[in-house]
C-alpha cells in the first residue's frame, strides 16, 4: 500500500505541495489529474524519494521512505517501475540494451534468459524488430513504449507514469493507455498515472485524484469524479475556459 | 563538493567495480586524447628548446639545454599541460554527458532501478583519470623532449650526445616520480570537478552549458593552484 501523509514541498519559497494526503491500495491504479505546473510530477517523484519532502511522509507498505538508509532505499526503489515524461532512455544504448539493463544489473539471469525476457516484453509493447535501434532513431511513441517495457521488465509492484501520453498523437496516446491497462491486468501492479488524458484515463484506472493549489481537491472512483458537482473539477474535466480556474 | 568526493571514494571501495566501463573511460580519457597530447607536447618541447637555447647561450651553458627541457617538462609543464588538455577535451565532455543525463532524467532512471549512479557514471571516470593522466603526462614528456631535441639538435646545433647525456646526468628518478604524483592528483581533480559540475547541472541546455563552462574553468584554475602546493611539498 502507498500512503502519503501531509506532504509539503517548496522550491525557492514557492509552495508547490501544501499538505497532500491520500492512499492507494494494492492492485489499484490512481490517476493524478490537475492543471499544468501544479506539482503533479513533483508529487510523483516523492514516491521513490527522488525528491525529499519539506514536511510529511510517504509510506510504502508502512515503511517511511524518508527514514530508509541507502541500501534499503536501493532495494525499495527496485520495487518501482517509472515511466518518465520523456522516456529517460539511455541514449548511448540500443532499445534492447535499455530494456536489458535492469535485468543485467539486478538479477543473476543468464544472457539467454535476459534475451528471451527482453524480446518477449518488446513484443508485448509492439516493438518487434526495433531492438537494435537507438533512442534517437525511433519515434516519440516508440520511446514511451520502450520506457514502459524497461519499467515493466522486472515485474515491479509499483508503477509510476509521468504523463505517458504527452506529445503523442491521440491514437498512439490511447494505445499507450490501453497498454497500461492491459499490463495492469497482466502484472497486477499498483500505481499512479499523472495525465491530462481526460476522459480516456477514466477507463484505465480505479481511482482518480485531482491536485489543485498544492492539495488533493477530490479523490474517488472515476464515476465519482465524473459526477462531481465541484465547479473546479467540472471545469477541469470539461476543459471549459469559463469557471473558477483562472490561468495567469 | 567535498561530500561528493567522499561519497565517490566510499562507493569505490564498497561496491563492485564495472571494469568494462572503466576500460571504456580509459580509452576515452586516455587513448582518444593522444593526438592533442602529442601535438601540444611536441610544440611545448620545441618552444622550450628554442627559448632555453638563447637564454642558456648567453651564459655559455647551451650544453645544459637537454636537462633544462627535460626538467621543465617532467616537473611542471608535462603534468600541467597534459591536465589542461585533458580538461579541455575530456573534462568538458564528462560534465556535458553527465549534465545531459541529469536533465533528461537518465540519472533518476538509474536510481529508480535501485542502482547507484556513482558506480556507473562517476567511479569509472575517476579511476580512468587516475590511470590515464600519468600515462598521458609521460607521453607528453617524452614527445616534448624529442621535440626539444628536434629544435636544439637539428636547428640550433646541440649534439645528440650532449642533449641526452646531460639529461641523464641531471634528471633522476625523484624528478620523474614527482611529475607522476602531480599527474595522479590532477587525474582525481579533473574527474572530481567535472563529474560534480555535470551531476549538479541546472535545468535545460543553459544549465548544461553553464555546468560545462564552470567545470573547465574551475578545473583549470584548481590545476594551477594545486600545482603550486604540490611543488611546494615535493621540492
Amino acid at each position: 500500500m502507498i500512503k502519503v501523509e501531509d506532504l509539503h514541498k517548496s522550491f525557492n519559497g514557492h509552495e508547490v505541495l501544501r499538505g497532500v494526503s491520500f492512499q492507494i491500495a494494492k492492485g489499484e491504479v490512481l490517476a493524478l489529474i490537475g492543471m499544468s505546473g501544479y506539482g503533479k510530477s513533483v508529487l510523483l517523484k516523492h514516491m521513490p524519494r527522488l525528491i525529499k519532502p519539506d514536511r510529511g511522509r510517504v509510506l510504502i507498505d508502512n515503511k517511511d521512505m524518508g527514514s530508509l538508509k541507502q541500501k534499503e532505499l536501493e532495494w525499495m526503489r527496485s520495487r518501482f517501475g517509472f515511466v518518465f515524461q520523456n522516456g529517460a532512455l539511455f541514449d548511448s544504448m540500443t532499445v534492447f540494451e535499455n530494456v536489458a539493463f535492469p535485468l543485467q544489473e539486478k538479477t543473476s539471469w543468464s544472457d539467454q534468459e535476459i534475451k528471451g525476457k527482453v524480446l518477449s516484453i518488446l513484443d508485448q509493447v509492439g516493438l518487434n524488430g526495433m531492438e537494435n535501434k537507438y533512442p534517437a532513431q525511433i519515434s516519440g511513441g516508440m520511446i514511451k513504449r520502450v520506457a514502459l517495457a524497461r519499467a515493466l521488465v522486472r515485474n515491479p509492484e509499483i508503477m509510476l507514469f509521468d504523463e505517458p501520453t504527452t506529445g503523442l498523437d491521440p491514437i498512439i496516446g490511447h494505445t499507450i493507455l490501453d497498454l497500461i491497462k492491459s499490463c495492469h491486468k497482466r502484472f497486477g501492479f499498483m500505481g499512479i498515472v499523472v495525465t491530462h488524458e481526460i476522459p480516456k484515463i477514466f477507463e484505465v484506472v480505479q481511482k482518480v485524484a485531482m491536485l489543485h493549489e498544492g492539495r488533493i481537491l477530490a479523490i474517488g472512483t472515476p464515476e465519482e469524479i465524473l459526477s462531481s458537482n465541484d465547479p473546479i473539477i467540472r471545469q477541469f474535466i470539461t476543459g471549459s475556459i469559463e469557471g473558477p480556474i483562472k490561468y495567469h | 563538493m567535498g561530500l561528493f568526493l567522499a561519497r565517490t571514494v566510499v562507493y569505490t571501495f564498497s561496491s563492485p567495480l564495472k571494469f568494462s566501463i572503466v576500460l571504456k573511460q580509459i580509452r576515452f580519457i586516455g587513448s582518444e586524447s593522444m593526438l592533442v597530447i602529442f601535438l601540444t607536447g611536441a610544440f611545448a618541447g620545441m618552444v622550450l628548446s628554442l627559448q632555453g637555447f638563447y637564454s642558456l647561450n648567453r651564459f655559455g651553458s647551451a650544453a645544459l639545454l637537454g636537462p633544462m627541457v627535460a626538467l621543465s617538462l617532467i616537473r611542471e609543464l608535462g603534468p600541467v599541460f597534459a591536465a589542461l588538455m585533458v580538461t579541455a577535451r575530456a573534462g568538458s565532455a564528462m560534465a556535458a554527458e553527465i549534465g545531459i543525463m541529469r536533465i533528461t532524467e537518465q540519472i533518476d532512471a538509474i536510481e529508480l532501478m535501485g542502482l547507484n549512479p556513482f558506480r556507473y557514471l562517476i567511479i569509472p571516470k575517476l579511476l580512468a583519470g587516475i590511470v590515464a593522466l600519468p600515462l598521458l603526462t609521460a607521453i607528453f614528456d617524452v614527445v616534448g623532449i624529442f621535440g626539444g631535441y628536434l629544435v636544439g639538435g637539428n636547428l640550433l646545433g646541440v649534439s645528440k650526445g650532449t642533449y641526452f647525456g646531460e639529461m641523464a646526468n641531471h634528471v633522476d628518478m625523484e624528478e620523474i616520480l614527482s611529475g607522476i604524483y602531480k599527474s595522479l592528483s590532477f587525474g582525481v581533480l579533473i574527474t572530481w570537478v567535472c563529474c560534480y559540475k555535470g551531476y549538479h547541472a541546472g535545468f535545460g541546455a543553459e544549465g548544461v552549458s553553464k555546468a560545462t563552462t564552470q567545470a573547465v574553468v574551475l578545473s583549470s584554475v584548481l590545476i594551477l593552484v594545486w600545482d603550486y602546493f604540490m611543488t611546494s611539498l615535493l621540492y
